[in-house]
């Protein structure tokens, strides 16, 4: 009944499982999970009655009505494949089928919880949480800010972009890859019933995103419609698509520009060198708060990269305008707080380094949050960005 | 639904062909209708006023009989179906279930309570109701013969339900329809009109004898989940192509009612249903096609799997009508390959 490729996978996840031994999480994931394995082990009553209990609480499961269709067509006579409704769409048997190995997977192989995701190199004391989404996995995970360091809470199976990952234009119907931030919440009287219990907007495009003359708009975090309970992995025209239950279960950890969520091809755990790498750049930026209030404008300047742009300034431009500047001042004082980074997926040398911003001198004060993107070149850590956050 | 129809006269055949076997099993729990002569024939009087669409009447005798052996299962029994026939499907439930509940053994008013459940659209009860049948009687073919069925409405509703929620609810509302016109009005005169004219023995017709034919012999295991066959080879596509050519023809003559022409799929070593000799099947096959008025046999999710060059097994669903009867199962097809045509050596039905 199920295809080779699903058993195979069954088979080769179930040994680590094993081997794990963890027990499952409850929820509707896990017993669609227990009724696809109890069909792996042909025990079709078990499967039945798992499959029912799951449906009574969410009817609008498809992936679950699929299976119970063919838990039936099984007892009626024999079925050739997963999905054997008859003159079913194949497009949407597909995404089901996708659906089944993804939650199989999420469930069977579950990821060390100990291990920290490597693109969290330090969060401020205000990000209480952050999210990764693994889109290789179809996962979002929940992190807390724990000294700065995070620590998994929890995870949810998402939906992400028809057409994949490394959205670059407008319509692509794919889902962008890079470190975003919270924008707003749109609440869910406000919405089209498809946004389903309401609806996170992502900073996308970013100053990266900008830079590489990405287009597009609108990529949210939201939930699915009222008449159905999760969407096939790659389902959206970009977005990152939740169950309801889980955006309503996800929403106490979401606070507006503040929130960090990381989206990943494949998530990449933290390891001795981003360690080492953090070091380097807090010394870098420290570096470079330093040369800034000692009015050591060439040392200053050394900071930024010679492809340096803020949007509206080149290098030329940036340098010929903080000589000016400086040249005005007598003194300033530059303080640094709630600094936080994130290094960036899929750029293994940029991290958005994000903090408050204490300025005063002789004529101006002010207090700015600011956000910089670093690149290593050549060793040295530079800014290839810079701007108000 | 059509199918209740026919299960109910089934049911009725078996409840009198089982009467013996009945009082053996309740010894003396259960009183024959024979014990007294007056009796035996109000009951008798009931069945065949049954038989001949007269259900007041019948209900009458049933109730007369009833009077005096207020526990007979047979009657009740009987009762049940002309409650049935009457449309007083609320009252039938009631008999059928009071009939479960003092003969728990019997999977005959398990049968007939899921067939009015189904009727109403209530597939999960009678799915209940026919897992208990077959629990009485694991090899109950009529039983399994309805849980399939019910199995597949339950898929065929949770498919819908996966791919095209919208559809769910609007083929729901049309089942309801649909079952209204079988108990109220021209459907329903139908069937009056057509067993009026039948002989008694006639309404016995495809159905009864394919059900004759799967009695013995099924228990039904549970259907393992079988992998998806490896694509077929160009060459062995179109050979399942030339076999399906022939099943198809092999049901049109079947539908046209052309005796000779459909007896010339069978191959010289086909092997009858109850190892009767080839002549006297011929001649009850030749009986059963040529008397209905009209026959149609339709072929749906046809599978053809080859054992060798020369062998192959042909599954599909087959939905038979014939006048007013309607029945469908799955049939399963052995073919053998004799000079250049493909002819039925087997045929086994469920």
């Amino acid at each position: 009944m199920l295809p080779p490729k699903l058993i195979s996978l069954l088979l080769s996840c179930l040994l680590i499982s094993a081997a794990q031994a963890e027990p499952a999480p409850p929820g509707s994931e896990a017993l669609l999970v227990k009724s696809l394995l109890a069909i792996n082990d042909n025990q079709l009553d078990i499967a039945l009655t798992e499959v029912d209990t799951l449906l009574h609480a969410n009817p609008n499961f498809k992936l679950a009505q699929l299976v119970k269709g063919d838990l039936l067509m099984a007892r009626a006579g024999a079925i050739n494949s997963f999905g054997s409704a008859p003159n079913a769409p194949h497009e949407e048997i597909e995404g089901l089928r996708e659906e089944a190995q993804v939650r199989l997977q999420r469930v069977l192989s579950q990821t060390d919880h100990k291990l920290k995701p490597r693109f969290l190199w330090q969060m401020d004391t205000q990000q209480r949480y952050a999210l990764v989404v693994d889109t290789s996995r179809s996962t979002l995970y929940v992190y807390e800010n724990v000294n700065g360091e995070p620590s998994y809470i929890t995870d949810f199976y998402v939906t992400i972009g028809k057409l994949g990952t490394e959205k670059v234009a407008e319509g692509d119907q794919r889902t962008p890859i890079g470190v975003y931030f919270i924008k707003a919440e749109l609440p869910k009287d406000k919405l089209a019933d498809l946004y389903g219990s309401g609806a996170y907007t992502l900073s996308y495009p970013n100053e990266w995103d900008r830079k590489n003359k990405r287009t597009g708009s609108g990529i949210w975090l939201h939930g699915t419609p009222s008449d159905t309970y999760s969407r096939p992995p790659r389902a959206s025209n970009g977005c990152v698509v939740l169950a309801n239950e889980d955006l309503n279960k996800l929403a106490p950890y979401l606070k507006s520009g503040v929130t960090p969520v990381i989206i990943s091809n494949q998530m990449s755990w933290s390891s001795e060198q981003d360690l080492n790498g953090r070091a380097d750049l807090l010394e870098s930026v420290e570096q470079w708060r330093k040369d800034w209030s000692s009015l050591d404008t060439d040392a200053y300047l050394k900071h930024y990269a010679p492809t340096f742009s803020n949007g509206s300034m080149d290098y030329a431009a940036w340098a010929k305008q903080k000589q000016l500047v400086n040249s005005a001042k007598s003194w300033i004082k530059v303080g640094l707080s709630n600094v936080s980074l994130f290094a960036y997926p899929e750029q293994p040398d940029m991290v958005v380094v994000n903090f408050d911003q204490d300025y005063s001198s002789n004529n101006l004060s002010n207090r700015m949050k600011k956000r910089q993107y670093w690149m290593k070149q050549n060793n040295f850590w530079k800014i290839i960005y810079e701007g108000a956050s | 639904m059509h199918l209740m129809y026919i299960i109910l006269k089934t049911n009725l055949k078996h409840m009198i062909n089982r009467s013996n076997g009945l009082a053996v099993i309740f010894a003396g729990a259960v009183l024959l209708c024979a014990s007294t002569g007056l009796h035996a024939n109000s009951f008798q009087e009931a069945g065949i006023l049954f038989k001949q669409g007269q259900y007041s009447l019948a209900l009458e005798k049933t109730d007369s009989f009833l009077a005096s052996k207020p526990g007979d299962a047979k009657a009740r029994f009987l009762k049940g179906l002309i409650t049935t026939e009457q449309g007083n499907i609320s009252e039938a439930v009631k008999i059928f279930q009071a009939l479960t509940v003092d003969y728990p053994e019997l999977p005959e008013p398990y049968n007939n309570l899921a067939a009015l459940y189904a009727s109403q659209g209530l597939y999960d009860k009678a799915k209940l109701a026919l897992e208990k049948a077959i629990h009485t009687h694991p090899s109950y073919a009529t039983a399994h013969d309805n849980l399939g069925d019910i199995y597949a409405r339950l898929a065929s509703q949770a498919y819908d339900r996966a791919l095209q929620p919208e559809r769910a609810n609007t083929t729901a509302k049309t089942k309801l329809i649909m079952i209204q016109d079988l108990y109220e009005d021209s459907a329903r005169s139908k069937i009056f009109a057509s067993m009026d004219s039948a002989a008694p023995n006639q309404a016995c017709l495809e159905p009864c004898k394919k059900l004759e034919v799967a009695a013995p012999a099924i228990v039904k295991t549970e259907s393992k989940p079988t992998l998806p066959a490896p694509p077929l080879a160009s060459l062995a596509a179109d050979k399942s192509n030339d076999i399906l050519k022939v099943v198809k023809a092999w049901a049109a003559a079947w539908s046209a009612q052309k005796v000779d022409s459909y007896l010339a799929f069978y191959a010289d070593d086909f092997k009858t249903p109850a190892g009767e000799s080839r002549t006297s099947w011929s001649a009850v096959r030749k009986e059963r096609i040529s008397s209905p008025k009209s026959i149609q046999v339709n072929i749906t999710n046809a599978t053809v799997m080859f054992s060798d060059n020369d062998h192959a097994t042909v599954k599909f669903r087959q939905s038979y009508r014939a006048n007013h009867l309607k029945a469908s199962g799955s049939k399963t097809l052995l073919m053998v390959k004799a000079g250049d045509k493909w002819l039925i050596q087997e045929e086994r039905a469920r």
